[in-house]
């Protein structure tokens, strides 16, 4: 017997019916409707109003991306310098949180955010009266990046664990200031983790819906809530969901493909990957 | 100076911290009083730590998710084993066009997939009746990857000259896999498991698409989130929350205390010799 008949099953039957076929649904549904070939649902997408959560969403989640990177960035470094055992302990502190439900702590923060919650008693304290967090964009960026900054500490995390010490040492004996030697040694060291944590943040970030109806309330909607809306509180909506869907898609295979290219420049990744 | 460098790092961290607890601790803290919703405190009860155990739909909720993740994390790590094995013995190109596709439900938003296979379902008429074998069907779709990709590491590493040694030993293809092949791939298979039953747990997205009739803890705790929250939930929460701590730091503190243990063990043996 040849090992690869064990593959059979699960390429003959479960990877069509399960992640092929589902996928040309939502393409039949972007393309027909009633059994009819259309573009109808491609031009209603030159409608501002798609347009715009489309261009908002996708700010959203580099900006949120790009927060995560600065406040992650520091604290894996930070970590990765510490005593081995000291590192995992505190490492693990900042997985910890995924252990509670996302929906729950993201709706504490409607708590913490709230008129007369902690946050705005703290502003106040600094001088600063009468804003409201709450329903804002910013309480939006703040969610995601609650949400989805773990994912960017952890791949940083676990690269810089890995890097050779001695590169580092190396620098220093050939004259390199601690500055240059980050620059120039440990930044481009780093480089594999920051890229899959831009990847593992990004992605989720732009699809995200369950976030801004929370905190964003009903002005703040993203491509993900279009979706969603599109497809459980109408019935005719499938073929602009799937439409909506195909869009966020592609974004989330350009971005993939451009990080697998960086990673590639670095000589790390495995080739041949189609995206 | 070196201090200062050291204060400021310290200071960073707790406030990263801070950021990452701060909605942990208001569930918690709010879970001990007695209003219904989390507004304002009415001082220390733990009613809500009772009413928690009366509620039968939280309770369901419960086992459904456990369920769901038990099964369709046990379904994947079979599934997704044996493909991998099968997948690491094809032809380059062959391999990597499989691959490829297989890690579509990785890559895609978990909204494309929900969706995706929300219209699969509807299509071939699997009835709300079914809820529970659309919720494990689903899990187990987007769970498979995750188990492959951890699988198939290991699998490259492994020699096939064992497999090839156990036949020359004479072993039928069966049993060489299952003592050979497989111990040698163990560690990635309980990863893979482990993680499968993660993802499960922590689902929302594509259980809110696939779901019809049934509900696990994120959609229950989605639907009430739009009216507000009541604490026993927070009770409920902050109770799985403190046992899964607990248990992660028994565990890292024991492999730690080991690890020193061992190295000083090491220093013993070195400084003896």
């Amino acid at each position: 017997m040849k090992r690869n008949v064990l593959a059979y099953p699960y390429i003959a039957v479960w990877l069509p019916i399960f992640v092929v076929v589902p996928m040309l649904f939502i393409a039949y549904y972007a393309f027909f409707d009633n059994g009819q070939f259309t573009l109808e649902f491609v031009k209603s997408l030159r409608e501002p109003m798609y347009w715009n959560v489309i261009l908002r969403s996708a700010w959203l989640a580099v900006r949120a991306t790009l927060i995560c990177i600065l406040i992650g960035f520091p604290v894996a470094y930070m970590l990765s310098k510490m005593k081995k055992s000291a590192a995992t302990l505190l490492s693990i502190f900042y997985i910890l949180p995924m252990w509670m439900n996302a929906l729950l702590r993201t709706y504490a923060w409607k708590v913490l955010l709230a008129d007369g919650g902690i946050v705005s008693v703290i502003l106040e304290f600094f001088g600063i009266h009468g804003v409201s967090l709450l329903y804002t964009e910013g309480a939006v960026l703040l969610g995601t990046v609650y949400n989805f900054l773990p994912f960017m500490i952890m791949p940083i995390y676990t690269t810089l664990m890995k890097l050779d010490k001695s590169y580092i040492e190396a620098a220093s004996d050939l004259g390199a200031n601690g500055f240059q030697t980050f620059i120039k040694v440990v930044l481009p060291l780093a480089k594999p983790g920051i890229v899959s944590g831009i990847t593992m943040v990004l992605v989720p970030s732009m699809s995200t819906f369950a976030i801004s109806k929370l905190l964003g309330g009903a002005n703040h909607a993203l491509l993900g809530d279009l979706i969603e809306q599109k497809f459980l509180l109408s019935s005719t909506g499938y073929g602009m969901g799937s439409i909506l869907s195909l869009i966020l898609l592609v974004l989330v295979l350009i971005s993939t493909a451009i990080m697998r290219r960086v990673e590639k420049d670095n000589g790390e990744a495995e080739g041949g990957m189609l995206w | 100076m070196k201090k200062l460098g050291s204060i400021f790092k310290w200071a960073y961290l707790a406030l990263t911290l801070v950021f990452l607890y701060a909605p942990i601790a208001v569930l918690i803290i709010f879970s001990f009083t007695d209003s219904r919703t989390m507004s304002k405190w009415n001082g220390f009860t733990l009613t809500a730590y009772r009413e928690m155990l009366n509620d039968s739909a939280l309770m369901d909720a419960l086992k459904v998710t456990l369920v769901v993740a038990i099964v369709s994390a046990v379904a994947a790590t079979i599934i997704g084993t044996t493909a991998a094995i099968g997948i690491n013995s094809m032809k380059r190109r062959r391999r990597l066009l499989v691959e490829n596709i297989s890690q579509l439900p990785m890559i895609n938003p978990d909204l494309v997939t929900g969706i995706s296979l929300m219209m699969l379902f509807s299509f071939i008429g699997l009835s709300s009746r079914l809820g529970y074998l659309r919720l494990i069907l689903a899990h187990t779709a987007f769970n498979i990857p995750y188990v492959m990709f951890s699988v198939l590491p290991k699998l490259r590493q492994s020699s096939n000259l064992l497999y090839e040694a156990a036949m020359d030993l004479g072993c039928r293809p069966t049993q060489a896999l299952w003592k050979v092949v497989l111990p040698d791939i163990m560690p990635g298979v309980i990863s893979g498991f482990i993680m499968a039953f993660t993802l499960s747990i922590d689902d929302f997205v594509i259980s809110w698409f696939v779901a019809d009739g049934v509900q696990n803890l994120s959609i229950y705790i989605y639907g009430l989130a739009k009216r507000g929250i009541s604490t026993k939930i927070n009770a409920f929460s902050a109770l799985m929350f403190v046992v899964v701590v607990t248990l992660l730091l028994i565990v890292n503190i024991r492999s730690m205390r080991q690890e020193k243990l061992d190295a000083a063990q090491r220093k013993k043996v070195a400084k003896n010799g």
